[in-house]
């Protein structure tokens, strides 16, 4: 059997036809886009064009749309571009956020902001109480992300927005898990700023978005020639912006069909790996999450080993366990679960995307029991449980 | 990332498993990430390990440094074995990436575990300090 991709959470191959639409941004249409001649103009419409095809699946202006070189310089860009220019106040984000916005968080408490990070409750979902509970006179930025890129769940981002609002505080989201899977637009969430990314929808990696709400007022990160309306200077990453155009298009008209049947094959999924596999349980909603997403604590087993062995046998996974990602605690997302950390650390994310079928799950199914097996029977946790 | 040796070590551990009646049983966590490492040795004549057997609860680096730690040491008097260092099974190895040095640890410490454990069981509790005079270690990684 061929290789098996269930890692589109991290990232997605890029569609053929949207390599074939980047691909004449290279060589030969090349121009930069501020210069008025007519190699220039044509790059100029190309990023145009990108940016309405962007706006108007969002919901949004075309001047409310900021290309940047992707999810984490969106982030980035939201928390320190709204924030920077004021005087030290009040922050609050999930205690589930991506890395983007929590080290972005952390920077901004050692410039003297504080930071609130609100539990979530075990399904992965913003305690509403807590939340509610977190707002200051001084709150000046919320930032929750729309769904969770480890377990999946999706928050009730215009809920939260409308508090936000209520309480005089912009709002952030990082929908970089969401936009391409479900649908997102900006007025029925409610929200000040979005952040997107290019490589999680069959797009390319280096390129991303951050909408910004006419009227929201953002210093820049990145200071020169005033490209984006001034909020990014650099130039335009021209193929890849219009790759993320074209990846954007095809994965939003494609939705209707693929979303209800990447459901069908993750519930296939999580209730084959729940029946075969003992002392296994699903991570994040049972039903608010992403259409791929699949995630697990598997009990006596490391996430690492589990990953490299389903690797082994041709099924490229991921693990909450943050071993894998170079750092060795559990993965703290799934701990904001209240999940154990010796649970945390069997953590398994399949994330499935639209190239995947019915048969690879089910060969999935097959492959991963002796796998479990195999480690427990390894492991000296098991024997003494 | 882990070297080809390191994946063949993960992929097919050698010496899995738990000494019926073993001389020496040695079991460590690691305070790093919380894993788990158990070491189990049958002990010859002339204090040679003539058997060794591990379990892991740990990532690839974890297991892959057991199984080759378990190779390393059959055959070895204990002084010798307790030689081996976290150091010299990570190099045998062909090297691991820094921010996994850590994992190498549980191996080595779970193997000087299972011989102080032979040593007392035996009433040898005198020599535990000649035999076990501590390998030198890899400094901690500065930064996870
Ligand atoms: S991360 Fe725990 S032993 Fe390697």
């Amino acid at each position: 059997m061929k290789p098996v991709y269930f890692d589109h959470a991290a990232t997605t191959p890029v569609d053929p036809r949207v390599f074939e639409a980047m691909t004449p941004f290279f060589c030969e249409r090349f121009g930069n886009p501020s210069e008025p001649h007519r190699l220039g103009r044509e790059a100029r419409s190309a990023v145009d064009q990108a940016r309405a095809r962007v706006a108007a699946l969002l919901g949004a202006g075309e001047n409310e749309i900021v290309f940047t070189a992707g999810g984490t310089e969106a982030d980035n860009l939201a928390l320190f571009g709204s924030l920077a220019r004021l005087q030290p106040g009040h922050l609050v984000v999930s205690a589930v956020e991506h890395p983007a916005v929590m080290e972005a968080a952390r920077a901004l408490n050692g410039r003297g902001w504080d930071v609130d990070y609100v539990p979530v409750d075990g399904d992965g979902v913003v305690d509403r109480e807590a939340y509610r509970a977190a707002f200051r006179d001084d709150t000046r930025l919320v930032s929750v992300m729309t769904a969770n890129n480890v377990v999946g769940t999706v928050q009730p981002v215009a809920e939260l927005a409308r508090i936000a609002h209520q309480k005089g505080a912009l709002f952030h989201t990082d929908a970089v898990q969401a936009v391409g899977s479900l649908p997102v637009d900006v007025d029925e969430l409610g929200v000040d700023m979005l952040s997107l990314s290019g490589h999680k929808l069959h797009g390319p990696k280096g390129v991303g978005a951050l909408y910004v709400r006419r009227g929201t007022r953002l210093q820049p990160l990145l200071h020169g020639g005033g490209q984006e309306r001034r909020l990014r200077s650099g130039t335009e990453n021209v193929p890849g912006i219009v790759g993320l155009g074209v990846a954007m298009t095809l994965a939003c008209e494609a939705m209707p069909e693929v979303r209800p049947r990447l459901e069908r094959l993750r519930d296939r999924l999580v209730a084959g790996v729940l029946a075969r596999v003992p002392e296994v349980t699903l991570l994040g909603h049972p039903t608010d999450r992403l259409p791929g997403n699949a995630a697990f604590a598997v009990r006596y087993v490391e996430g690492e080993s589990l990953l490299l062995r389903l690797d082994a046998r041709g099924f490229t996974v991921s693990s909450g366990s943050a071993c894998a990602a170079g750092s060795d605690e559990p993965s703290p997302v799934v701990q904001a679960l209240g999940v154990r950390p010796e649970d945390a650390h069997g953590s398994l994310r399949v994330s499935l995307g639209r190239e995947n079928t019915e048969e690879e799950v089910d060969a999935f199914l097959d492959a991963l029991p002796p796998i479990v097996d195999e480690l427990r029977r390894m492991s000296p946790l098991y024997a003494k449980r | 990332m882990y070297t080809d040796l390191v994946l063949d070590h993960f992929t097919n551990p050698r010496n899995v498993g738990e000494i019926e009646e073993a001389d020496g049983v040695g079991e460590v966590g690691n305070p790093v990430c919380g894993d788990v490492t158990r070491i189990s040795i049958a002990v010859g004549e002339g204090d040679v390990i003539t058997d060794v057997k591990f379990k892991t609860f740990g990532c690839g680096a974890a297991v892959a440094t057991s199984s080759m730690l378990t190779e390393m040491v059959v055959g070895k008097s204990l002084r010798e074995a307790a030689d081996v260092s976290n150091v010299a099974v990570a190099e045998a190895l062909g090297g691991l990436p820094p921010k996994k040095m850590h994992c190498s640890n549980l191996a080595a410490d779970a193997l000087q575990a299972a011989i102080r454990d032979y040593l007392l069981r035996s009433g040898r509790e005198a020599e535990i300090d000649e035999i076990l005079a501590s390998p030198p270690k890899a400094p901690e990684p500065s930064s996870h």
